[in-house]
């Protein structure tokens, strides 16, 4: 008998203990999200938002890092989302299980674990100095979309997997092609999953500091990018910079800025969850 | 013409897929052409053997064990901490916790992964070391164990994640036998469960140590700027990230053997990562093979 009772006390004290562990992290997580909201909410209005860097605190703001985040985004959806699109289509698709499949596939598996300063090497030297853009919004936005390439091609390939047999069964019995069926039929019925697929890649590319900084963004520019060419900063590399100076004051700009890129990468989940559940809803 | 059409279409969706192959090419051909100039100057002995990393001051050694030790034992400090703590929760969640529970809180855990890294370098340096410096008396402001500590916490989703889903894939008939025999779940979770699942747990963690290496954000600013032959965790020191980090923010000439000291520091990294990258890939495709 006692041997039993020694199990299962055994077995409710490890039941505490996974409680304990999961919790940690989400404790954790709150106590970080806190700390930064008491430490950077007071400094958040309007004029932090549209001020230009500055060398005093108080004056400075995150408009040419917004700006610049803004136009980094943009640029890199236009160019990884057709590619991404059409490699995960081809592979689902179009590809035969030969030797030329499986090296993509172990390829992209193997791209989406280099660290991201590798791409951020890769963009250096082929797009700065190679392409000669130098430290422009397009180098910058070319080597992002690099990064989330693999990301964009996993899950539009898992959306794209989701999508019934009948549906292409139906679609080819009426007489459509190949393209056909995945343009008129595969695709529209996959795009919540793409959709969320490709809203949580960018909120990946939004939080990237690392890459941005070995291709030569700026952390100080005073004024926002007005074309692709253009030098830039964005808010990641922002808040990198402050957080590195040692006046109080920036400590708490940069954790406003914490603030509003938390803000910006939360809600870009959230659409993403929102997407997704609605989806898959309607694919049952 | 509508064979022409779908032909054309079809290559060019193949070329898309293999931009992908052209992108890896990059990689390689990039890292290993400006690693190859900077050998040309520095003996490949030397990167190996000297312990010393200065390429930045009048008196250059080039010594890579420095930054290697600053990125073991960064990498060392999260795994340790991210392993126990990452799998116990994966069991609780497996094994233990009511599905509604597991599928409320499995999302927000990988909100924990969500969160940029830099955002983490700000906690780790304005809010973990004052507060350790409290317990441990003589840590300096930039250390290895506040970085290595938040590190842990980033990658603990990486792991409680991938292993739940090994430990959720084993067949329930397995459970129901071990039940049937009168053990306990938590007898049943390490002795059956878990050594059921053990490629899986091992793939997730293989990852989770990549993943710590390559990390950079959180390293640069908490663990400090100072290459160092040393595995004492109270003390500044560089890792490989965050050196290329810290050059790249400077003004370096191109072509200069500055400039090429990032790449020669970005193929070891390269290696490193994609070694225990394959080797992950390598057991998932057993691990998926025996239950298919």
């Amino acid at each position: 008998m006692n041997n039993i009772r020694k199990n299962r006390l055994k077995d409710q004290a490890f039941k505490v203990w996974g409680i304990a562990c999961t919790l940690l992290g989400l404790v954790l997580l709150l106590i970080f999200l806190g700390n930064i909201f008491m430490d950077g909410i007071q400094r958040i209005n309007w004029s932090f938002l549209i001020n230009l860097p500055s060398r005093s605190p108080e004056k400075a703001g995150i408009y040419t890092a917004l700006m610049g985040s803004l136009w980094v985004l943009s640029l890199t959806t236009i160019i990884a989302l057709p590619v991404g699109i059409a490699a995960a289509i081809y592979l689902e698709e179009y590809a035969k299980k030969n030797k030329l499949s499986s090296l993509l596939e172990v390829n992209i598996s193997n791209l989406a674990g280099v660290p991201s300063i590798i791409y951020g090497l890769l963009g250096l030297e082929v797009f700065v100095r190679i392409m000669e853009m130098g430290g422009s919004v397009l180098a910058g936005s070319f080597t992002l979309a690099l990064l989330i390439l693999p990301i964009v091609i996993v899950s539009t390939r898992e959306a794209i997997k989701a999508v019934p047999k009948s549906i292409r069964d139906a679609s080819f019995a009426m007489g459509a092609s190949k393209w056909q069926t995945v343009y008129l039929q595969v695709l529209p019925a996959s795009f919540g999953g793409i959709l969320t697929g490709i809203i949580l890649a960018l909120s990946r590319a939004v939080g990237e500091t690392a890459p941005l900084i070995v291709i030569g963004a700026l952390a100080y520019v005073p004024f926002a990018p007005l074309s692709p060419m253009d030098q830039f900063s964005v808010l990641p590399i922002q808040i990198f910079n402050w957080i590195t100076r040692p006046q109080p004051g920036f400590v708490e700009n940069a954790a406003a800025a914490i603030i509003i890129l938390l803000l910006i990468t939360f809600v870009m989940n959230g659409i993403a969850v929102y997407f997704r559940n609605k989806w898959q809803k309607k694919l049952k | 013409m509508r064979r022409i059409k779908e032909f054309v279409i079809e290559k060019l969706l193949l070329s898309s897929a293999l931009i992908t192959i052209a992108v890896t090419i990059g990689i390689i051909l990039v890292l290993s052409i400006e690693a190859f100039y900077f050998f040309s100057e520095v003996s490949i002995l030397d990167f190996l053997t000297d312990t010393e990393w200065t390429p930045l001051f009048t008196n250059k050694h080039f010594g890579i064990m420095p930054l290697l030790s600053g990125t073991l034992l960064t990498t060392f400090i999260a795994i340790a901490f991210a392993v126990p703590v990452g799998l116990s929760i994966s069991i609780y969640l497996s094994e233990y916790a009511p599905k509604s529970f597991r599928k409320t809180i499995k999302p927000l855990l990988e909100l924990l992964a969500a969160v940029p890294t830099v955002v983490y370098g700000f906690f780790a340096l304005m809010v973990v070391t004052p507060y350790l410096q409290g317990i441990i008396p003589g840590l300096s402001g930039f250390n290895a164990l506040s970085a290595g500590l938040v590190m842990g916490v980033m990658i603990i989703p990486y792991i409680s994640s991938l292993s739940e889903d090994a430990l959720h894939a084993v067949p329930y008939s397995l459970r129901e036998a071990s039940y049937g025999m009168g053990s306990t779940r938590l007898q049943n979770s390490f002795k059956v469960i878990v050594p059921a699942a053990s490629s899986g747990i091992i793939v997730s963690i293989i990852l989770a140590i990549s993943r710590a290496i390559g990390e950079t954000m959180i390293v640069a600013i908490a663990a400090g700027q100072q290459p160092r032959l040393t595995f004492d965790p109270t003390v500044p020191v560089e890792t490989i990230t965050a050196y290329i980090v810290q050059v790249s923010l400077g003004d370096v000439q191109h072509g200069s053997l500055e400039y090429r000291t990032i790449f020669a520091a970005g193929i070891t990294l390269f290696v490193f990562t994609f070694l225990l990258n394959t080797l992950s890939h390598k057991m998932r495709k057993k691990f998926q093979e025996k239950y298919e």
